[in-house]
């Protein structure tokens, strides 16, 4: 085992975005088992330290990669994008006229007569979005060109506002219904 | 993280919520967005002939601190020449509402947001003429 191996090749993976998400949890129960602590107790202190590195290490693989988006990102900053810590950047402006409408939507919801099922639309074309957006960004990583990799990385960032607009549907749901 | 009294302010009493008809020609939208919080800003400008933002509007999604930001930079920009508005910098905004270093984007988004509707309006005239 080694942590200075990115996350794909540390957990024995092919480094694709199409991830067999089976294939993920198997490897990481696998490596989980040997790093398991009982097993280091008859070990030195510092050997038993680098199994906490190492469990660490697969954690934080394992929730990067499991994540579509995060997938996405992770995949970016393996070929030198970054779009994990960039917070302005230019973007469509029928993009984010878009968002402006369905955040409008959104709040109107809990004054409809069926919030319910305003609320299941809503998430249907957030995930259809999400759906594309996620083809999209595979196609042109594939592409692997420095103007493809600018391209995913559009569709990263259109990912971010969708994903932000999914986690404020689930929260006014629970809001709504769950008391 | 606890909020300024200015930002709560603005966050609980926002001045100029609201949208105006972008299809006039003397309206200027700016729309802008933040990738990483998920946040959208839009903020209009209504300008008179001899070229003063006699109305602001905006609408804002997004934390406190970005609302706030939008807020006040509407307040600020009214009676401003396009020239006084396109100078607005975000430390300004920033200081006024003593965001924290990790808000500052916000208002980095605020002034985006003002730039924007100021050039929209531009592009506009240019197109008339």
């Amino acid at each position: 085992m080694d942590i200075t191996q990115n996350y794909f090749e540390f957990l024995a993976l092919p480094v694709t975005y199409q991830l067999d998400l089976q294939a993920l949890s198997e490897r990481s129960r696998e490596l989980q088992k040997t790093l398991h602590p009982d097993r280091f107790s008859h070990l030195s202190d510092r050997e038993r330290r680098l199994s906490v590195q190492y469990t660490a290490y697969l954690n934080e693989a394992v929730s990067t990669l499991k994540n579509p988006l995060s997938r996405a990102q992770y995949l970016l900053k393996l070929k030198g994008f970054d779009t994990f810590s960039e917070s302005q950047r230019q973007l469509d402006p029928m993009f984010l006229m878009q968002q402006m409408e369905l955040r409008e939507s959104l709040a109107e919801i809990s004054a409809t007569a069926d919030p319910e099922a305003e609320l299941d639309a809503l998430r249907a074309t957030v995930e259809q979005e999400l759906r594309s957006l996620r083809e999209q960004f595979d196609k042109y990583y594939q592409q692997s060109t420095p103007s493809s990799f600018e391209a995913a990385a559009v569709c990263v960032r259109k990912m971010q506002f969708f994903d932000k607009l999914g986690r404020e549907i689930e929260a006014l749901e629970d809001q709504l219904f769950d008391e | 993280m606890a909020y300024s009294e200015q930002v709560i302010d603005h966050y609980e009493n926002p001045r100029n919520v609201g949208k105006m008809n972008d299809q006039d020609d003397n309206i200027g939208t700016g729309m802008v967005g933040a990738p990483a919080c998920g946040d959208v800003m839009r903020l209009q400008i209504k300008v008179s002939d001899d070229g003063i933002i006699e109305d602001a509007k905006f609408k804002t999604y997004g934390c406190g601190s970005a609302i706030a930001s939008s807020s006040l930079v509407t307040e600020w920009v009214k009676g401003m020449t396009l020239d006084q508005a396109q100078e607005l910098k975000n430390t300004k905004i920033a200081e006024e509402l003593a965001l924290p270093p990790v808000k500052i984007h916000c208002s980095v988004l605020a002034e985006d947001a003002i730039k924007a509707a100021v050039a929209d309006y531009k592009e506009k005239q240019a197109k008339k003429q």
